[in-house]
């Protein structure tokens, strides 16, 4: 597959829509040059605010804006904006229905250098539990655009996750991209993977090696987490009968939990999960050998299918 | 020339260091325009605190060019504090790092991990070789400082964490009545973070005199000048209101460093800041400033570096 930066598209993204719509405002907390905003802060100097490595206080100024009819767009390190910003996204923001958006980058384990201080991977299951929040996970950097595109089209609190560096390009100028409709990227009957972020191009991976076993697998790009797809889960679960997902996250609280919450509900179905085991991160020089040592593989996926139609 | 070893600083009582100040002040002023003549106690035995300081910068030079990210500028800009710290001033013994009398040390700006790592290994906490595995998958050294590394007193890299970490640090010591100083370096940039301030009420509100934070004012966060950014002036202001004592220092300089020392360690009843003015990327002409903030040498660039620090 051929790599593209979510980041680099999203910040030329950013400045077509700032052409675009003037109550954008963009709000950086000193990694500018890292989240590829400084592509807006060159365009639109005014409507850019660098409040410092201020991430809560950046939060609460969104909301004000927000309040007073801009649309700001607030964008940081996943860990830092996230976790220390959660309750100012909680109290500041979705409590009073702001029209703001939260864009945490570096998200899960590709900030791989830096070491489990920046490793982010509680951040689906934090924005999930805040009533009015929206939950967007592009697996690439084309499908990131468009969540961007979609999360200014809604009016309300959104959190759009991703990742640094360069990853697989999925999707090509066709994309069809709604937020909270699922995307079946592949077709198949034996059971399903529904993934998002970095594991989307994992599991599409893992699909072309189970061919070779004489396992026809669906995958399922559920790239909102909130609100959920759940008419495409129950319909897949009918259809396949055996689910397994995938996502560079905690296993406690991202999409696995949510699908498992799902199904559990409506249409009890044998499922597995692939993500971060309740462990922390750690360092390496490379992201896909980060991603391999904790499991995160198109091998690991294809275990898990194997194993969930043996408990169909 | 004088000696000092592990320690020796911090073992005299207030009176006492007022006199160890004066020792260093003479013996220093007749010979030495500095405190880098000084032999210091490391791994490979004595050497002159400014060969130490001059082969430390290049270990940090070669560390972050081998594991090809890391904030070479942050490092280069806070080793002399680092350096003069473990070198001269702090209690501590690098064959016992869970000593309970030790002096502790919050490196709150912990993406100057590098600086911190060559330091401990020059001091004898683990081998040097670990030095060249930083960043490296299932290596000792993180990319931020772990409290797993042995020598290193608390876990970082997420700013405006590490004052709080060291004020709770230094209560307990309050509490047990014991003797040891504890240590927090801040980045500017990170004076940003509204936690550092709210550490910088509490620890002025209890009087912590056994606490010393040391300020890396090196003028730069990563996107920019502080000043332009979120201005912090007049920083040593705003300590003193809070009811610290504020001292200026010349941050690259060893001797202003030690004398900006000795009188936090004379200071009572209150919490000491030293306002360290430094540069970053310091000891390297072409990486002073902002340039090299999170730039990574190449071999030429790193050939040339290590040349202008022989
Ligand atoms: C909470 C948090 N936000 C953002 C970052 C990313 N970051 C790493 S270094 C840095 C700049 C730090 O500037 P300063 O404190 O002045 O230290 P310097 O690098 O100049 O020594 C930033 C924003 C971080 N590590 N932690």
């Amino acid at each position: 597959m051929e790599q593209s930066s979510q980041l680099e598209s999203f910040g030329r993204a950013l400045v077509e829509l700032g052409r675009e719509r003037e109550d954008i405002v963009v709000l950086d907390p000193d990694v500018a040059s890292s989240t590829k905003t400084t592509y807006f802060a060159e365009s639109f100097p005014s409507r850019f605010v660098r409040v410092g490595i201020s991430e809560q206080d950046m939060l609460g100024i969104a909301s004000g804006l927000a309040a007073a009819g801009k649309t700001p767009i607030a964008v940081g390190f996943a860990m830092f904006i996230i976790g220390r910003g959660w309750e100012q996204i909680a109290n500041s923001i979705a409590r009073q229905r702001l029209d703001a958006k939260i864009v945490g980058t570096h998200a899960g384990l590709s900030p791989h250098a830096d070491g489990e201080s920046h490793q982010m991977y509680g951040d689906v299951a934090l924005m999930r539990t805040i009533p009015n929040m929206r939950v967007v996970v592009p697996g690439d950097a084309p499908s990131a655009v468009e969540a961007l595109r979609a999360a200014l089209e809604y009016r309300g609190p959104v959190y759009i996750r991703l990742m640094r560096g360069s990853t697989p390009t999925i999707y090509g100028e066709d994309i069809e991209f709604e937020m909270g409709r699922a995307n079946v990227l592949r077709e198949g009957s034996d059971a399903t993977v529904i993934a998002n972020g970095i594991m989307l191009s994992r599991a599409l991976t893992a699909a072309e090696k189970l061919i070779g076993e004489g396992i026809d697998v669906r995958v399922i790009d559920m790239h909102t987490v909130k609100p959920l797809d759940t008419g495409a889960i129950e319909k897949t679960a009918k259809e396949t009968g055996a689910i397994v997902t995938a996502e560079e996250h905690s296993i406690i609280g991202g999409l696995g939990s949510a699908v498992a919450e799902t199904l559990a509900e409506t249409a009890p179905t044998p499922m597995e999960r692939i993500g971060i085991r309740d462990r922390f991160g750690e360092s390496s020089r490379s992201y896909p050998e980060l991603l391999a040592h904790v499991g995160l593989t198109p091998e690991a996926i294809a275990e898990a299918v194997h194993r969930v139609i043996e408990r169909r | 020339m004088n000696l000092i070893t592990y320690g020796e600083a911090s073992d005299f009582s207030g009176v006492e260091l007022t006199e160890l100040g004066r020792f260093i002040t003479d013996l220093t002023a007749g010979e030495e325009p500095s405190l880098l003549g000084t032999m210091v106690q490391t791994t490979a035995g004595l050497k002159p605190l400014g060969s130490v300081l001059k082969g430390l910068r290049q270990r940090v030079l070669r560390m972050v060019a081998e594991a090809g990210s890391g904030h070479l500028g942050a490092s280069l800009s806070v080793i002399d504090v680092l350096t003069v710290l473990y070198f001269v001033r702090m209690r501590h013994d690098p064959s016992n790092p869970d000593w309970e009398g030790r002096d502790r040390l919050v490196l709150s700006k912990g993406h100057a991990a590098p600086a911190l790592y060559a330091v401990l290994a020059e001091a004898g906490y683990f081998p040097p070789g670990e030095l060249n595995s930083l960043r490296k998958l299932g290596g000792l050294l993180q990319g931020h400082p772990e409290n797993t590394i042995p020598g290193v007193d608390a876990s970082t890299g997420s700013l405006g964490q590490g004052l709080s970490i060291a004020v709770g640090m230094a209560l307990a010591a309050k509490m047990d009545e014991a003797t040891h100083k504890v240590y927090a370096i801040i980045g500017d940039g990170e004076l940003n973070e509204g936690q550092i301030w709210e550490a910088a009420l509490t620890a002025g509100h209890h009087g912590l005199d056994n606490l010393v934070a040391v300020v890396d004012r090196n003028q730069f966060q990563l996107t920019g000048r502080t000043e332009e950014t979120k201005a912090l002036e007049p920083i040593g202001e705003k300590w003193r209101s809070f009811g610290w004592e504020v001292i200026e220092a010349d941050g690259n300089d060893p001797s202003s460093i030690l004398d900006a020392l000795d009188v936090c360690a004379l200071t009572e009843g209150k919490p000491s800041v030293i306002i360290a003015s430094t540069t970053k990327g310091k000891g390297v002409s072409f990486m002073e400033g902002n340039k090299f903030s999170k730039a990574v040498p190449d071999a030429s660039e790193l050939a040339r570096a290590l040349a202008e620090l022989a």
